[in-house]
């Protein structure tokens, strides 16, 4: 588990009448606790594409979402973003036999281990919590939108009413009172899947050579290698670009552009600043 | 190909502005600076212009940045932990390093401009002539070049910012940083050189103005094909035809003035300011098709 953010440690006792001691331990069988690693794993084999997991987010974390749009499919939300922290995508494919199928794919933030939008905030509003997640502190965050210029995952908006950056939390107050995320306790196929994160893997590599000995060829587990292993994992049945995911080679952090965007910055100021000299020493044109 | 997912940033026209005025104002620092160490007696009216302009140009990028912001309130986070006091210095994020370093050269162009005004006559209070005092010795030789340091970070780091990200084309390429650089050296000279004919009779200062920004036109000409050269296929994205009028005035602002300042006679006539105003045109509309080209 990487560092956890000194105001990570400050953990509140629950404000919710506990009407279900230990909730999650009983639905789940995961116990939650601060200092241990969480994650999702979103099997898109399972998904009915029934929008439970968007309806929970939204009544949980009070967010009035955008005005539906009619878009293509049955997918009128469009994309995650400050309203939205799942988001069903609806990919129609075709299949062997010459007929069409629909793909869908619950997409939430992916709480990356190395989390490119945590790299770049210059306010450090975006921290990493006790249980391993990547939070925006909304009464830090000024709304600078860097974060939302790194995010390779389209997962952060900006919401012009609060002026703050926002994306999916984890659920991080039901979390600090041992509830499970809304949009894992309301999928009612366990599409998506809650636990700790070493568990989430197995389950999950467990699940595709179940699928792989099924003959579902293309199946392929997407998180364990991008940004240092994602807190969402995510079984998919085509390659992950097909997801508007990038693939591996292209899951890169935005710093790699530091050193080599600095130095052509260096080598112009240097030659800007010797040209300068030569222009302003240079006599054969003065009068 | 590189792939991309990404959301746009929404950095529109305070980020526009901010890019062309925080090159402007580095540029014409710098210029300043050279002018003022290794210019003779007749640079010295046109090096204070240079300080006065580096001014008013940066005292406009801060509450441009903080007008972006969407809590303007909030402006200080930037700088300091909100939270736990501790100061925010993250040397790896550019916007971190861009909101210090804009507050650095905050520091040496204000300096510099209370000397420049303290030596038009513009300004005689007596701490400002105490500092124009220490700014006219060795520490302020020295002081000037650290200004002109912080000014060319300032004027370069807004393309590096826009390439540290995941942004298509913006983090596709290493160029940006160099290129907003010269085009931020460019229009400093150009600007100066518009202020110059306006106000100070400097033949002399005006022609090394303009072999200057000759240099600075070239080298963003170069940095300009090493851009499209590091994007290769993806340069296209930017040559939407709505962008084409702007890629015209960015040719028009680099290759026009390159032609006119080497015209016979330039410098006599009207050319000059004419080559000055199409070098801003260009840098502007360069700003302008690289902030909102990647994210539309």
């Amino acid at each position: 588990m990487t560092e956890v953010h000194a105001r990570a440690q400050e953990h509140t006792a629950s404000e919710l009448d506990r009407m279900i001691p230990d909730e999650s331990e009983l639905t789940a069988g995961v116990k939650i606790e601060p200092g241990r690693s969480y994650g999702f794993f979103t099997d898109t084999t399972l998904c009915i594409g029934c929008k439970a997991c968007e309806v929970a987010c939204k009544e949980w974390n009070q967010l009035p979402g955008h005005t539906p749009k009619f878009l293509d499919g049955f997918d009128n939300t469009g994309r995650l973003d400050d309203q939205n922290w799942r988001h069903v995508q609806f990919h129609e494919r075709s299949t062997p036999k010459g007929g069409a199928a629909w793909s869908m794919m619950s997409d939430v933030c992916k709480h990356c281990s190395l989390a490119s939008c945590m790299e770049v905030c210059p306010t450090n509003a975006i921290i990493r919590t006790e249980f391993d997640t990547v939070y925006i502190q909304p009464d830090v965050c000024n709304g600078c939108r860097d974060c939302i210029a790194a995010c390779p995952y389209a997962v952060i908006g900006f919401n012009e009413k609060t002026g703050l950056a926002q994306k999916c939390t984890f659920c991080y107050d039901r979390l600090q009172n041992n509830l499970m995320p809304a949009c894992a306790k309301a999928c009612p196929t366990e599409s998506i899947k809650f636990g700790d994160l070493s568990e989430m893997r197995t389950v999950a590599t467990t699940r595709l050579q179940h699928l792989k000995a099924q003959g579902v060829a293309n199946a392929q587990l997407y998180g364990e290698q991008e940004y240092g292993g994602l807190h969402a994992l995510f079984l998919l049945t085509d390659k992950p670009e097909a997801y508007r995911q990038p693939n591996t080679a292209n899951a890169v952090l935005p710093s790699r552009n530091n050193v080599r965007g600095y130095l052509g910055s260096l080598v112009t100021a240097v030659l800007g600043v010797v040209g300068a000299v030569i222009a302003f020493r240079q006599r054969g044109e003065e009068g | 190909m590189p792939q991309h997912f990404v959301a746009p940033p929404q950095w529109e026209w305070y980020i526009v502005w901010y890019f062309f005025l925080g090159g402007l104002a580095g540029g014409a620092y710098l210029i300043g600076t050279l002018l003022r160490l290794l210019g003779d007696a007749r640079d010295q009216r046109v090096a204070r212009l240079a300080f006065l302009v580096a001014f008013l140009a940066m005292v406009i990028c801060p509450i441009l940045l903080t007008l972006d912001l969407g809590h303007p309130a909030r402006f200080w986070h930037m700088l300091v932990n909100s939270r736990t006091g501790a100061l925010n210095f993250k040397y790896w994020s550019p916007m971190s390093m861009g909101a210090w370093a804009l507050l650095g050269f905050g520091l040496f162009a204000t300096l510099s401009f209370i000397e420049a005004l303290v030596q038009e006559g513009r300004l005689r209070h007596g701490l400002a002539r105490g500092i124009a005092d220490v700014m006219g010795g060795v520490l302020g030789r020295l002081f000037m070049v650290l200004g002109a340091l912080f000014g060319l970070f300032v004027a370069g780091y807004t393309g590096v910012l826009l390439s540290v990200s995941n942004q298509p084309v913006w983090s596709d390429t290493w160029a940006l940083g160099g290129l907003f650089l010269a085009s931020g050296l460019s229009v400093g000279a150009a600007t100066l050189a518009i202020v110059t004919r306006a106000r100070v009779d400097a033949p002399t200062t005006e022609r090394k103005l303009s072999r200057a920004d000759r240099v600075f036109i070239v080298l963003e000409l170069v940095l300009l094909a090493v851009f499209f050269a590091t994007l290769g296929a993806l340069a296209g994205r930017l040559f939407a035809p709505r962008w084409l009028v702007l890629w015209v005035l960015v040719a028009v602002g680099t290759l026009g003035p390159l032609l006119m300042y080497r015209a016979p006679g330039a410098g006599r006539r009207g050319s000059p300011v004419l080559a000055g105003w199409l070098v801003l045109l260009g840098g502007l509309a360069l700003r302008i098709v690289v902030i909102f080209g990647a994210q539309i």
